[in-house]
């Protein structure tokens, strides 16, 4: 399977066997990185708003294979101040770079980046629409914790509603026999449409706005922040903020080899009183962001097959 | 004399009043109607069976403004089978498949007729394509077909009722939310 040149800006434009590859190459990668592997390749990182985890995972990866980075992060001090579109502002990165990776606030940007320019682009996440890379890292933690992604049990707590990486993970995992149970109040749940997708795909799903309901049957509990910049009414927010909270007595009713993955940052969604024990995969999930960045950046660039 | 002349003027009106209406064979029913609402055409293209509401948005989706021939529009005709209904006439052009598949959108049961020197040379079949190009503004507002110069493009994904996902931003629509560009 060759990836070279592949643009990757959603998930949804990944087959099983596409997804089942680049984790297998995320493996290789991991165990046996190959420091020079990037020498004289050229990374543009387009950061339009701000990041941290994806930003400087991305770097990082890039200089631990000997790569170059240019770029910016944030638009602030580009020609798009001065009123350049997009459109320019990526064709012409693309003759100084042999990659690019954007992040953007508007959704559809790297679609649209990823047609303007003649080298592979990476979406580092645009608006709420998709962020693929977090899938992939979080689909590698899933098979690297649980050693499978096949018929797996999943819980998804919290916002679920706005939350990027729950649908782009949902949509991914929905390759793998799972059954989902999306914990949230009715205001905050899974939306519709992704709903009519799983329905679709003969997936099992429960809604439940209970966290203890189905504790029992989890194998992985994904949990994400209330993002209170989602809320145009602060009491909105005030009502939904720290509802779901996984703390000592929770665990009281999980599984022994429950894992808990959380895409970061967290407020006080889980009590640091659960980062030393078994069931934490968050801080592991944040760090396989360089072997999948890593990977990625080798496959499009065309330097693992 | 002057009886004389004023006899052969009242000739010459009863003439015209007189004068039979031409009657086009296998035209469409519309056009042998006593109450014609717009003339028919030698060549170009008929669009019958419109949601009334749909005439102006198919005259900007097919821009027809733009058309050098005579454009005929009208709506709030009467129609049995949908109550209200619009009508197109375009001389002088005859719409391809392609064409007549962008009007899907907004009116997917219109029949549509190729006539060529009065005659139906053609009946073609509205079918909603898998792709609409730049027809359909994205609902949206953070898509980035909103805010850059960009022509849209939407995949259907269910054509009844119509569903469609934007190519950019991945969102889906349903019909209430279609608006044309």
């Amino acid at each position: 399977m060759d990836l070279k040149n592949r643009d990757i800006i959603s998930i949804n434009d990944f087959s099983k066997e596409e997804l089942l590859h680049i984790l297998k190459v995320v493996k290789q990668v991991e165990s046996n990185p190959k420091n020079n592997l990037l020498k004289g390749k050229i990374l543009a990182a387009l950061f339009f708003e701000p990041s941290t985890r994806t930003r400087l995972s991305f770097i990082s990866s890039m200089e631990q294979l000997s790569g170059t980075i240019i770029g910016f992060s944030t638009a602030n001090v580009t020609s798009i101040q001065k009123g350049e579109s997009l459109w320019d502002t990526i064709k012409m990165t693309g003759q100084y770079a042999d990659v690019i990776v954007i992040r953007h606030p508007l959704e559809g940007s790297a679609r649209l980046a990823a047609e303007a320019a003649s080298i592979p682009v990476i979406n580092g996440g645009d608006g709420s629409n998709q962020h693929p890379t977090q899938t992939m890292l979080d689909l590698y933690t899933i098979q690297k914790t649980k050693g499978r992604l096949e018929n797996l049990h999943i819980g998804f707590v919290g916002d679920l509603k706005y939350g990027r990486t729950v649908h782009s993970l949902v949509i991914a995992l929905a390759n793998f026999n799972p059954t989902f149970y999306f914990i949230a109040p009715d205001d905050l749940q899974m939306p519709e449409s992704y709903l009519d997708e799983l329905f679709q795909k003969k997936v099992k799903y429960h809604k439940t706005s209970d966290l203890t309901r189905f504790s029992k049957e989890l194998d992985v509990l994904y949990v994400t922040r209330i993002q209170k910049e989602r809320f145009p009414d602060p009491l909105e927010y005030e009502k939904f903020k720290g509802i779901y909270r996984i703390d000592g007595a929770f665990l009281q009713h999980v599984k022994k080899d429950l894992k808990i993955m959380h895409p970061l940052p967290r407020i006080d969604e889980i009590d640091k009183s659960i980062d030393n024990t078994e069931h934490a995969a968050y801080f592991g999930q944040a760090a396989n962001g360089i072997p999948v960045r890593k990977a990625l950046l080798a496959l499009v660039l065309g330097k693992i097959k | 004399m002057a009886k004389k002349k004023a006899k052969n003027k009242t000739h010459i009106k009863r003439k015209e009043r007189i004068k039979p209406k031409k009657v086009i064979p296998n035209a469409p029913k519309e056009e042998t109607k006593r109450e014609l609402k717009i003339s028919a055409i030698e060549e170009g293209t008929v669009i019958d069976h419109i949601p009334t509401d749909a005439a102006f948005k198919i005259v900007e989706i097919l821009d027809l403004e733009n058309q050098k021939g005579i454009v005929s529009i009208a709506t709030n005709l009467q129609s049995k089978s949908i109550g209200k209904k619009g009508i197109i006439k375009v001389g002088g052009k005859s719409l391809t498949q392609d064409e007549v598949n962008k009007i899907a959108i907004v009116a997917p049961d219109a029949t549509v007729n190729i006539i060529k020197n009065y005659y139906v040379k053609e009946k073609i079949k509205v079918k909603t394509p898998e792709i609409i190009d730049n027809v359909v503004k994205c609902s949206n507002p953070v898509c980035i077909t909103n805010n850059e110069q960009v022509p849209t493009k939407f995949y259907v994904a269910k054509k009844d009722p119509l569903k469609i996902k934007c190519h950019y931003c991945e969102r889906s629509m349903g019909k209430d939310d279609i608006e044309i560009i």
